[in-house]
């Protein structure tokens, strides 16, 4: 592998304090993470469940968290800390962008949604004028499937969660990053739109040469769109691969259950048939008064 | 058990929004239906309706839905318009939400709300002797007694969900209506509480009427299934039936759009690039 | 513009009625004053105690005033008082509050601690504490600017907490990766958000400035030299017009008192009812 990495993650923890002046009770909300994202543009998921500490990850990549261990490299450069090859505001903004989980959040109420696009042309000099702006706009529209007449002078509530999760990427995309941090982009999308989203991203990846940190609990899109899965709990990487090696041979018991909990079509849920036959034998004892106290164990 | 008749449902007087656009359904005895659709189906104004809650504003504007309950200890049978289901709340009819939180009183601990909320018929007179015959239903589910002495948000949203599901069931009604209940959880945690529904369906042989855009969940548990779609209903059936031999487009489509664990895969053939 | 007066049409009942009690206080404060004949402070212009008739149309009071051109005058005062205090109390507490809530930290906890400190303090005392070392009266800008002072924390605590609760909603940082600094993101982003709630407090606030005065007025500790609502109140009881039956000298300021405080509810409680409206609607 040569160059540099695009994002390093090194021992990166996040601890938060519980209790009182005098409590020493600490959270670990994220502990001694690792993780490399290579020079070359592909989308790395870390999946796990609310708690596991990914998101509270996610947001120490977009630097809106400040890790309490740790470091993060973006492009060889610090995120934190004093040194002179720290990565400034605008900079930083330039390379990274988000995509946030609840579309309808992602916009102010009272502010036509292209003003975002508008400004991050113009603040991110993109740009240099209102005129030259627009285009630009309408080009990043363009590549989500949208237009800027399209979207002229509408607000938030205007339009579905699935045209403002592409109207944020549209955003996301304007600046030319290197990499897109996702997080949780269409667990409130209807699941119709949802593959047309993430294979939205897919094409991205390969047509603009962007990198993508994709964060879900689900691990069917995080296996259809990945080329690398890191499943999260309580705070740690508990395992990570190529999604197919995962699939196939998973080394924690974790992972395992993750996988049998995933609601699929084709196999069902053999708890299901236990279920079943207990109450199929109860019906048939003639003398037995319903509803009985059975003997029951832990769904 | 419920029969819904060619109803046509809209919001308050505002003319050109019509959320249920002419739609019959059956809802039988001892059985799981699915309504599966997305937001904008009207799925949840459907399931509003029935449960007889018109405090969003809500107006069945042609058609009806009426119920008949056969009341497991009495075996007296009653009949009524869902207009007038208010009365068999928590009775016969229980309701799961999607948000928890919205429902739980957050300055109440779980068991005063748990009490409050029964009809008279269970409540009985000896609070002890009620306490522990709630604790012991939860255990039959794996939530633990402790459970009733926290206030909600000390309880994860799974644990809540698990115990608003028991809560449902305790009062053993004939009709169960889950409104998305797993929505916002965790996958591990929605399997959990799939199962206990199921389970409690199997027990209680009554209705559960489950609402979600998840159709690997219907796959799951559902017996039968509705797939509405712009307020109609486009397809019904068995769920085995559905699912094999999909008719309609929508459902094709719905169907279609669900990644596959092992299916194919977007990225495949780029791993050897990296 | 369009969205402005589309926010007026179809509106409830209370906030054409308040509105129409506004602008008729407007006008009988800011324009009518202009008009009057002479300075309806002086005394003995006309002749004294004189009923409703068509020269005077609210009588005189006993000292010859013109009681109608005296209640001009004491509106446009109390009304200008009650809009320079608003105006500047509101400008401050919500450009303090922003900064507190949105900056966090020290700044916060400095700002917090002087609003605080300040909504303790009772402000009616305080004034007559004042008004007694300056001589037993105080002048007009002088009471304005103590008003500002003890007033400017209300609206600061309220866009305070809003102020939180927007740090925490993520199309702030949306702008924020959109390049935006964080004054446009206060003044473009959030503070179309608390636009709502300063209009109610400026309301408010004009209310407070004009009973506060008033209060002072009546117990005699406000400028006898000027005429405002409380002053015309002073007066009244000072010349014994409810023992002689004047109603209509001390009728007018307190009729004009509580129809301006309806008018001005009834707006405030117009307007949130209208953006509550608005903010359902499609």
């Amino acid at each position: 592998m040569t160059g540099t990495p695009v994002l390093e993650v090194r021992q990166v923890s996040r601890v938060y304090k519980r209790g009182g002046l005098f409590s020493t009770k600490a959270f670990k909300a994220v502990d001694s993470v690792s993780l490399t994202l290579p020079e070359t543009p592909q989308v790395y998921s870390i999946v796990g469940e609310s708690g596991s500490g990914k998101t509270t990850l996610a947001r120490m990549i977009l630097r809106l968290v400040e890790p309490s261990d740790g470091e993060i490299r973006l492009l060889g450069r610090p995120l934190t800390g004093k040194g002179p090859d720290r990565i400034s505001n605008f900079e930083f903004r330039r390379l990274v962008q988000p995509i946030f989980q609840n579309p309808f959040e992602a916009f102010s109420a009272y502010l036509p949604v292209e003003t975002y696009l508008r400004r991050t042309a113009l603040n991110l000099k993109i740009a240099a004028s209102q005129a030259e702006a627009a285009p630009v706009v309408d080009a990043a529209l363009r590549s989500v499937g949208l237009s800027l007449e399209r979207i002229a002078g509408k607000y938030i509530r205007q339009f579905s969660g699935g045209e403002l999760q592409r109207i944020s990427v549209a955003r996301a995309l304007i600046p030319n990053p290197k990499l897109i941090v996702a997080d949780e982009p269409v667990s409130m999308v209807d699941a119709s739109l949802r593959m047309s989203i993430v294979n939205l991203f897919k094409q991205i990846v390969e047509e603009k040469g962007v990198s993508f940190i994709y964060i879900t609990h689900d691990l069917s899109t995080a296996y259809y769109l990945s080329d690398h899965v890191a499943i999260m709990n309580t705070g740690r990487i508990v395992e990570q691969g190529v999604p197919g090696e995962i699939l196939d041979h998973p080394t924690q018991d974790y992972t395992r259950e993750l996988m049998a909990a995933i609601p699929t079509i084709g196999a069902r849920w053999t708890e299901l048939e236990e279920i079943d036959r207990r109450y199929a034998v109860q019906e048939q004892k003639p003398a037995a008064p319903a509803p009985a106290e059975p003997e029951t164990t832990n769904p | 058990m419920i029969t819904v008749d060619d109803v046509t449902i809209g919001y308050g007087n505002i003319a050109g929004l019509t959320a249920v656009d002419a739609v019959s359904l059956t809802i039988n005895d001892n059985e799981i239906l699915g309504i599966a659709g997305e937001s904008g189906s009207g799925k949840s104004t459907l399931m509003r309706a029935v449960y007889g809650d018109f405090s969003t504003g809500l107006r069945i504007r042609s058609g009806s839905i009426r119920g008949r309950f056969t009341d497991p200890r009495t075996g007296a049978v009653l009949e009524s318009d869902s207009r007038d289901f208010p009365r068999l709340w928590w009775d016969q009819i229980s309701y799961v939400p999607q948000g928890s939180m919205s429902v739980l009183n957050p300055l109440m601990k779980v068991e005063q709300q748990v009490i409050d909320g029964l009809p008279a018929r269970e409540r009985g007179n000896d609070r002890r002797a009620l306490r522990a015959r709630i604790a012991r239903f939860l255990e039959g589910f794996g939530l633990p007694e402790t459970v009733l002495d926290a206030f909600p948000h000390q309880l994860s949203g799974g644990m809540r969900q698990r115990v608003l599901v028991a809560i449902a069931a305790f009062v053993n009604p004939r009709l169960i209506l889950a409104d998305e209940p797993t929505t916002a959880l965790d996958v591990v945690v929605q399997k959990k509480i799939l199962l206990m529904m199921v389970e409690i369906q199997r027990r209680l042989r009554n209705s559960l009427v489950l609402v979600s855009h998840d159709l690997g969940v219907h796959y799951q548990i559902t017996d039968r299934l509705a797939v509405m779609y712009r307020g109609k209903i486009v397809e019904v059936g068995r769920t085995r039936d559905i699912f094999a031999n999909p008719r309609h487009d929508y459902t094709k489509a719905l169907i279609a759009a669900l990644p596959r664990l092992g299916g194919e895969r977007a990225r495949a053939g780029k791993e050897a690039a990296l | 513009m369009r969205r402005l007066t589309s926010f007026f049409e179809d509106a409830p009942f209370r906030l054409y009625l308040g509105l129409f009690l506004v602008v008729v206080f407007v006008i009988v404060g800011g324009i009518l004053p202009w008009l009057a004949p002479t300075d309806p402070l002086e005394w003995y212009q006309s002749p004294r105690n004189q009923a409703p008739s068509w020269a005077h149309v609210l009588g005189t009071t006993s000292l010859g005033q013109d009681v109608f051109w005296l209640l001009t005058w004491a509106l446009r005062n109390s009304l200008m008082l009650g809009l320079v205090v608003a105006f500047f109390s509101t400008l401050i507490g919500v450009f303090l509050g922003l900064a507190a809530g949105y900056a966090g930290g020290l700044l916060d906890r400095v700002l917090s601690f002087f609003m605080d400190a300040l909504l303790c303090i009772p402000t009616l005392p305080i004034l007559i504490l004042m008004a007694a070392l300056f001589g037993g009266q105080l002048a007009l800008p002088a009471i304005c600017v103590l008003l500002i002072l003890f007033n400017w924390p209300y609206p600061a605590r309220q866009v305070r907490a809003v102020a939180l609760t927007m740090r925490e909603r993520e199309f702030v940082n949306v702008a924020w990766f959109s390049g935006e600094s964080r004054v446009r993101i206060l003044t473009r982003h959030i503070f179309p958000y608390i636009a709502g709630w300063s209009a109610a407090n400026f309301i408010n606030t004009v209310l407070v400035g004009i009973a506060t005065e008033s209060a002072l007025a009546v117990i005699g500790l406000s400028s006898a030299q000027q005429a405002t609502l409380g002053t015309m109140i002073y007066w009244a009881i000072q010349y014994q017009a409810l023992l002689a039956q004047r109603y209509v000298w001390i009728g007018a300021p307190v009729v004009s008192i509580v129809l301006m405080f309806i008018g001005l509810f009834l707006v405030s409680s117009g307007l949130s009812m209208r953006s509550a409206e608005r903010r359902m609607s499609v």
